[in-house]
């Protein structure tokens, strides 16, 4: 890099900056799974703890929902591809006026919003169950056959596009040699065209997985009242986070991660190959580094690195730095409420020698703010309160606007059960009084 | 060894009203290198694909030997195609493209790749079974699909411009080894082109086909030196063309009224015309000679000269009639003109006389 094309400080702190917005959050989710606090975040740390995925897998709500997203996402799998491989099929065999309206078609449920297309679903199903004197037990009604017939119909026109492309570039001579070479039209298909097309299919196949397992619009009215991964974990946000939301995403990343690098791994293998330079290549020419990089054993190192670390997770225990956090925190808390008792103390002694209040409570100020704004309410010493009165208080706000909290020897005690008042005793007559 | 003949019985295929094919007729005999010959679109890959099963005549008959190939699928009939494309198959290697045939005929795997080595032996590629088709150059592919048309011996090859997609010395070379390869293996080989060269040098018999009709069928000798038509005399191989009106006719001397003056020539096919009817008189460019006082005198204005290595072209014209004239380069240096008018000449018996038609590239 350099200056001429625009390197130098701006562009390394664009790139920093960009890549921070890029991976920031993600880096962040992963730190906080690991964090025992019981809300997501990386800042007090407290302990390092793997607890979090356990309360992930002992969430029922969100394994079930798992294992039905899992379900409903093989049987898309399993039928829009086929549907899909049928559609570009029939496309590349028609005529170019015909061509263009069946593709309108087929395109359609693309583009009309997932809401609609789940509350149709369940709108037609319904009538159809209806029409036929079905029960609410058969599968018009089901959750399960409803997300996946509601799903089915829009992911099959990503698979058709997907096989379209690839239909493209395949030379219709190829069945004609085929069949002119003796092949049935069963053969001439599954010997060429297939063939031709299996990048296809596992593009489509992958394609649609995913498409139907993070599907959230249609499924959230198919799936009626059952749960699958996503409205699960949607309805568990929306109920308050906690960490093993965070080691969910620990573990998504960590697929990911591995998932591209192995791919990564085949695709240079490959490339290396068709290039034909495999064999002076330093990496693939090598019989010890050829078999290392090859995709299979990366995906065992990472998978059995991923697995160990687990494994490692799992016997990790936290519960004594746990305990021990725990003990702080109350030792802490102890420590607070003595301080305030030792100075309610002080403040009744203070208060039952002299009894000079010079306002009654009769005599209240008549502003609204109360005497917040007198001269000596922030006084150092103006903790002069009429005793009797803190045992009331009863402020959300605990005694943190208590006139003493900020005087220096004021710690805000954190818990003051007796205080009634919503502004702490801000406004008690005696919290005017210069003194 | 193939005997079966080819019968095209009044074959005439249609897309609407668009007729490709127009009563093709004749007879292919078993053995025989036989070409299609015509420009783009004349209909001669249709015919070849009726022939092979991808298009069904819309009248007329296909018989291969005795049976009528009504209703039988290509991949029923003992043809076997090559395409102008090759069509390999481009994700098997070389050896299992040859024996792709004998694997939707459930031949086991041992005996498929015996097969491949045996045909890979036969194209003189040895060894190169395991390749991929993309690692092979042109040529090697033209054989590898060779290869595999033969893999379960058809009866009946049929080519279409399989070498038009070869630079041009390969296309020589390759046309004498398609010619050695027939031989050797004694099939009956349909070749389609627009190439004269490769019709002419190739083949025991040459059809001559434009607009879906067949013009002549001939030896290649006979199809140059004796068309039938117009269209074929211009067709194949260079032609001056001067169109005129029969004036006499002698037995087989015609005198023909040109715009270059009343000239001799022969009717074609021993044809007798009429005075008055209009015709065509076809002169070689190598027929046409520098000369004064000949039987046959016109006289040109100098246009340019071209240089091609073993012949020396002069263009010319007289009146509206553009000509041309050829000359084998002796390797002396010649004496030609460079401007200015130029008497011309030509031998009575090498002008053909035939009836008013439609020439090719006109």
């Amino acid at each position: 890099m350099n200056r001429g094309t625009g390197g130098g400080f701006i562009a390394i702190g664009f790139s920093l900056l960009f890549f921070t917005f890029l991976f920031g959050p993600l880096i962040i989710m992963v730190i906080t799974a690991f964090n025992s606090s019981s809300f997501p975040r990386i800042t007090p740390w407290e302990c390092f703890t793997t607890d979090w995925f356990g309360v992930l897998f002992g969430n029922d709500r969100l394994m079930t929902g798992l294992l039905n997203s899992l379900v409903i996402a093989i049987g898309v799998v399993a039928i829009a591809v086929p549907i899909g491989l049928a559609g570009a099929l029939a496309l590349s065999e028609l005529g170019p006026k015909l061509r263009a309206t069946l593709y309108t078609v087929l395109i359609t449920p693309i583009l009309i919003p997932g809401v609609v297309l789940g509350i149709s679903t369940i709108v037609f199903w319904g009538a159809l169950g209806r029409s036929v004197g079905a029960d609410y037990g058969t599968f018009f009604y089901n959750g399960m056959f409803l997300t996946l017939a509601g799903q089915v119909t829009f992911i099959s026109a990503y698979a058709m596009l997907v096989f379209l492309a690839r239909l493209q570039r395949f030379d219709p001579l190829l069945t004609e040699a085929a069949l002119d070479l003796g092949a049935t039209p069963g053969q001439a298909f599954r010997k060429i065209l297939l063939p031709f097309l299996g990048p296809a299919i596992g593009s489509a196949a992958f394609l649609t997985f995913l498409a139907s397992f993070e599907n959230y619009n249609t499924t959230v009215f198919t799936i009626l009242s059952g749960n699958t991964f996503t409205t699960a974990l949607a309805s568990k946000v929306r109920h308050g986070t906690d960490p093993s939301l965070s080691a969910l995403a620990v573990i998504i990343i960590g697929i990911t991660l591995i998932g591209a690098i192995v791919h990564e791994a085949y695709a240079r293998r490959q490339a290396a190959i068709r290039s034909g330079t495999a064999q002076r290549s330093r990496i693939y020419g090598n019989p010890v580094l050829k078999t290392l990089v090859h995709p299979l054993t990366v995906f065992a190192i990472l998978a059995g690195a991923a697995g160990f670390a687990a494994w490692q997770g799992s016997q990790y225990d936290s519960n004594a730095c746990e305990a021990q956090i725990l003990e702080e925190k109350r030792a802490i808390q102890q420590q607070l409420l003595e301080e305030q008792r030792k100075r309610m103390q002080e403040q009744r002694q203070q208060q039952t020698a002299p009894t000079t209040a010079p306002e009654t409570p009769g005599q209240a100020s008549p502003s609204p703010f109360g005497g917040a704004f007198k001269p000596g309410t922030l006084s150092p010493g103006s903790d002069a309160e009429p005793s009797g009165d803190a045992p009331k208080s009863n402020s959300p706000f605990g005694g943190a606007f208590k006139p003493g909290a900020l005087g220096p020897s004021g710690e805000p005690a954190q818990e003051t059960p007796k205080n009634g008042s919503g502004f702490g005793s801000a406004f008690k007559p005696g919290s005017l009084k210069p003194e | 060894m193939a005997t079966k003949d080819i019968v095209l019985d009044h074959v005439s295929i249609r897309f609407g009203n668009y007729t490709a094919v127009d009563n093709a007729h004749l007879v292919i005999k078993g053995g025989e290198f036989f070409s299609f010959l015509g420009p783009s679109g004349c209909g001669k890959t249709t015919l070849l694909r009726c022939i092979s099963g991808f298009n069904d005549p819309t009248e007329g008959r296909v018989l291969i030997g005795t049976q009528d190939m009504k209703g039988i699928g290509p991949n029923k009939r003992p043809t076997a195609l090559i395409f102008q494309n090759l069509a390999l198959f481009p994700l098997m290697s070389v050896a299992e493209n040859i024996a792709f045939p004998l694997e939707v005929r459930g031949v086991g795997r041992k005996d498929r790749r015996k097969r491949a080595d045996e045909l890979l032996d036969m194209i003189a590629l040895p060894g190169v079974g395991d390749k991929k088709v993309h690692e092979l150059s042109g040529g090697q592919r033209q054989r590898v699909a060779i290869a595999r048309a033969l893999a379960v011996e058809p009866d009946i090859l049929l080519l279409d411009e399989p070498l038009s997609a070869l630079d041009l010395k390969l296309r020589h070379h390759m046309r004498t080894e398609l010619r050695a390869i027939q031989q050797r293996v004694g099939l009956t080989f349909i070749y389609i082109t627009h190439d004269q060269g490769e019709a002419l040098t190739m083949s025991d018999r040459v059809a001559v086909m434009n607009k879906g009709v067949i013009e002549q069928v001939d030896h290649p000798e006979t199809i140059y030196n004796r068309p039938k038509t117009s269209f074929v005399a211009s067709f194949v191989g260079e032609s001056n063309a001067i169109s005129g009106k029969v004036a006499t006719q002698s037995g087989k001397l015609v005198e023909v009224e040109t715009p270059l003056g009343r000239l001799k020539g022969i009717a074609a096919g021993g044809r007798t015309y009429k005075t008055g009817d209009e015709c065509y008189m076809f002169i070689r460019p190598e027929q046409l000679v520098l000369a004064e006082n000949h039987e046959n005198a016109i006289t040109a204005q100098w246009i340019k000269e071209e240089f091609e290595g073993n012949a020396r072209h002069m263009f010319l014209e007289a009146g509206d009639v553009q000509l041309r004239l050829s000359k084998v380069n002796s390797g002396q240096s010649q004496e030609t003109p460079s401007g200015g008018t130029v008497p011309l000449g030509f031998a009575a018996e090498q002008a053909m006389v035939l009836p008013h038609g439609e020439l090719a590239g006109a």
